[in-house]
């Protein structure tokens, strides 16, 4: 059981942040897609705590959740550097990570909000994209100069957020609102490492404008 | 490392404080501990953790470091000579993350519904929360600690909650020796390294804490 497996799922920005870092060090894998609904044995097995995508096996032996899998994939391959090499930058890179991680189901629920709810939920989706524009207020990306870790982190934020406004009408950002983020957002999606590493804009819009209609439907 | 200011921002029931402390005293490192009044955030703290307003805060030489696992793991690396927390190898720290990890996205949660919440919440919360007690139980293994021979990151991520143990069992109205014996094991093991038993408070002290918050709260 040798080599580089990935469990992962197309759309999901997790599956692609680790496909992205294995591209970066040249790593050859075999992406097996899992269907959500049907999870497979191998992913059951590879993570019992969770049971979620992504788990990257390497040699067999499997690790669980995105951002541990990029830290991983960094010490372990050879090539360009993900994270900073200084302990103080290292750190402020984390940082910024998990406060992407941790604060994208506010701006998700707000994507998809509706009626009295929506108003706070967007007040609150507001606030993180405060942070995140006053950090990139000096910075060309993230990662300074570069795309970088938190770069790779923020994919959801960069690429996926977009679609989601396009698909459900809500507007979130603005560049009157946020203009350090946008003019981030801009560079982003104009790099060749993302447009390489996200799945399909057009693929993606059609799935969420399908989600609107099921919400619009009603409950099944 | 001479000449090195280190500043720790802290709360002494914080269990995410006592993580710092313990892996400062693991390595041996002088710092100065400023306990802050969280109805009262010193200017400092809100200066060094403009995003979150929290504790613990890391300040090396003036530059801050936030959130307790991203510190220890700076720590680490910054102090390498004396008594590593990480493992050496990759797939080790990788697991080390992971857990370090689960212990803050699921254990805390829980914890605190125990003794926030009454009837059937409460009920659940106990459930998951010696659910989550097994599935760490499970990853020690039959090691003494979860570093191996030594106390290593998850055991510092972990051993502070045990602190809390009396007010959950208390409320709750359970024994987490007679649910999970080798968690406990495994706590009063640690509790004999002198870094733990100085940076943990006394359990009853913490207790009389939750009293006062459940007052504060009008949980009763």
């Amino acid at each position: 059981m040798s080599g580089v497996k990935l469990l992962g799922i197309n759309g999901s920005p997790a599956s692609r942040r680790v496909e992205w870092a294995l591209k970066i060090k040249g790593v050859e894998y075999e992406f097996i897609e899992e269907d959500l609904q049907n999870k497979s044995q191998l992913l059951l097995e590879s993570n019992p705590v969770y049971k979620k995508i992504p788990v990257l096996l390497h040699n067999g032996k499997p690790i669980a959740e995105s951002l541990v899998i990029i830290e991983y994939i960094d010490e372990v391959f050879e090539g360009p550097c993900i994270l900073p090499k200084d302990p103080y930058d290292r750190a402020i890179a984390r940082f910024w990570a998990k406060f992407l991680d941790e604060k994208l189901p506010a701006v998700w629920k707000a994507l998809w909000s509706q009626g009295e709810e929506q108003e706070e939920d967007k007040k609150e989706a507001y606030e993180v994209l405060k942070v995140l524009d006053n950090e990139l207020k000096d910075k060309k990306f993230f990662g300074g100069d570069g795309i970088g870790f938190v770069d790779i982190a923020a994919n959801f934020v960069g690429f996926w957020i977009g679609i989601v406004e396009e698909a459900t009408g809500v507007v979130l950002v603005t560049s009157e609102k946020f203009p350090n983020f946008c003019a981030w957002r801009n560079k982003y999606l104009n790099c060749d490492q993302v447009k390489e590493n996200m799945p399909s804009r057009e693929m993606l819009l059609g799935y969420f404008k399908s989600r609107v209609q099921a919400v619009a439907n009603g409950p099944k | 490392m001479a000449n090195d200011e280190v500043i720790l921002l802290d709360f002494w029931p914080s269990m995410f404080g006592m993580r710092l402390r313990i892996a400062l005293a693991e390595k041996e490192v002088k710092y100065e501990s400023k306990e802050e009044d969280l109805r009262n955030k010193s200017p400092l703290l809100l200066q060094m953790n403009p995003v979150h307003k929290k504790i613990p805060v890391l300040i090396h030489n003036g530059k801050p470091i936030c959130e307790s696992i991203i510190a220890v793991e700076y720590i680490d690396e910054v102090w390498k000579d004396k008594a590593p927390l990480l493992p050496t190898d990759p797939y080790e720290r990788a697991q080390a993350r992971f857990w370090a990890d689960y212990i803050d996205k699921k254990f805390f949660d829980s914890g605190r519904k125990i003794w926030t919440t009454k009837g059937e919440e409460q009920e659940a919360a106990k459930k998951d929360f010696i659910e989550c007690l097994k599935v760490l139980e499970g990853a020690l293994g039959e090691k003494p600690f979860f570093g191996g021979d030594n106390l290593g990151f998850v055991d510092v991520a972990l051993i502070g909650f045990y602190s809390w143990f009396f007010a959950y069992e208390t409320y709750g109205n359970f024994s987490t020796e007679a649910e999970c014996p080798k968690f406990v094991t495994w706590a009063k093991r640690c509790m004999q390294r002198d870094s733990v038993a100085k940076s943990l408070p006394d359990q009853h002290k913490v207790l009389e804490f939750v009293q006062t918050l459940r007052k504060k709260y009008g949980i009763e």
